[in-house]
């Protein structure tokens, strides 16, 4: 479990959004499948993905995904960003892929050692 | 210039469907003041005084010849030739529209050219009326009001009291949406919070509402999200008006699509929604035809799911 400051203090990623920082990260999942995430990702996770439009916000709100990290050097869209902010879900991104990204998270979130 | 400050590719899905529905037919001025060969620049200059309008065409039985412009009229005035008759000084070099295209053409006209107005013909060739930025605006506006009021409509919630007091919430849900969607479930999501059900039991609606609303987005030609709620159920029945399901066993199993490419890229169409509705459902039906399908999903809660006791 980490604040999300910390999170992405620890990983070097990119925050888009202006959202609370200090909401607590449990747990991470990675897919580019909407339905998959919204079948089976745990509630307060970050959500490591390259699905950079507004769909992706509605679906982590509806699940209670915390945040959104966007890999592979993608950029969220202004009407991602717009809704982002307005859901309280920050967006963060990297030039990391998904397998590197979920890796790193895991470490910070101390999933593994 | 006069443009008209829609983007006629990347508006909201609304807009962009009315300015390709409309024809310039639609928001054309069809009552044409116009003049003939042979008619004085002078005659034309009180015309436009006394209707006002600054541009008046001038035909030969239906047939535009060319359009006498304000600037014409002022250069008239200037050289001194108003009072020679039209033939030679209207403006021939003319950009034309036809009635049958879209509105979004006219629109992408004006920013691209600096005139006015534009003449209309018909398929015949015939002159059939002007349009103006002004004619396009009006009309837009009249259109938008309507749509604003349509979709107000749409998102009613209405309260029927048999007794008990059920509330049921419907949502229109427009095919290839992406933009609105996950509106249904986002509203859905908000009355079970307020009635302060545990998270579990909120996220099994979430679910299934939002998968069935999607499937109505990506699959079908439109349709609708009804959620009843009553104190120890809600009730999430998706209805569309087609093309209905070819396989209903297979469209049952995980990771069976039919989505397209470009819906895939969107990270939908993994073949996941209707088996993510049946396992958080605690009762699930579907039927489909030709005609449409239907979608329920049944979520049932206890007194205990409830975080503080209801009123």
């Amino acid at each position: 479990m980490k604040q999300l400051a910390e999170v992405h203090a620890e990983l070097g990623y990119t925050v888009y959004t202006d959202t609370d920082e200090s909401v607590l990260v449990l747990n991470g999942y990675t897919s580019d499948l909407l339905s998959d995430v919204m079948g089976n990702a745990a509630e307060d996770s970050a959500l490591i993905t390259i699905q950079a439009h507004k769909n992706t916000v509605a679906v982590a709100s509806l699940i209670g995904i915390k945040a959104i990290i966007l890999c592979n050097g993608r950029t969220p869209t202004d009407d991602m960003l717009a809704s982002a902010n307005e859901e309280q879900i920050a967006i963060l991104g990297t030039t990391d892929n998904q397998f590197t990204a979920s890796y790193r998270l895991a470490k910070v979130l101390g999933i593994v050692s | 210039m006069q443009t008209i400050p829609i983007n006629t590719y990347s508006s909201p899905t609304v807009i962009l469907e009315l300015i390709y529905r409309l024809k310039v037919k639609d928001v054309m001025t069809k009552r044409l003041i116009s003049v003939t060969l042979g008619t004085p620049m002078r005659q034309v200059q009180q015309l436009m005084r006394d209707n006002s309008i600054t541009g008046v065409p001038v035909v030969s039985k239906n047939r535009l010849l060319g359009i006498v412009s304000m600037d014409d009229i002022i250069r008239a005035l200037d050289f001194g030739y108003i009072e020679e008759a039209v033939d030679h000084h209207m403006t021939k070099n003319l950009i034309l529209l036809e009635d049958d295209m879209p509105v979004s053409f006219a629109i992408s006209y004006f920013d691209r050219y600096s005139f006015h107005r534009f003449p209309v013909l018909n398929k015949d060739k015939e002159l059939v009326g002007m349009v103006t930025t002004r004619d396009i605006t009006n009309r837009l506006l009249l259109e938008i009001n309507r749509e604003v009021e349509h979709l107000e409509h749409m998102n009613q919630t209405t309260t029927i009291t048999d007794g008990l007091t059920k509330d049921i919430q419907t949502f229109t849900v427009l095919k290839h949406d992406f933009e609105n969607a996950g509106f249904a479930s986002t509203q859905i999501k908000k009355k079970l919070k307020q009635s302060g059900l545990f998270p579990q039991v909120i996220r099994r609606a979430a679910i299934a509402s939002y998968e069935l609303e999607m499937n109505i987005v990506v699959h079908s030609y439109g349709g609708k999200i009804t959620a009843e709620f009553s104190p120890h159920e809600v009730i999430i029945t998706s209805e569309d008006s087609g093309p209905g399901i070819d396989d209903v066993d297979r469209a049952m199993e995980q990771g069976y699509s039919t989505a397209n490419e470009w819906i895939r890229s969107l990270g939908f169409g993994a073949g996941m929604g209707l088996p993510n509705v049946r396992s958080v459902s605690d009762d699930f039906h579907i039927e489909s035809s030709a005609e449409g399908t239907r979608v329920q999903s049944i979520i049932r809660f206890s007194d205990a799911q409830y975080k503080e006791k209801q009123l």
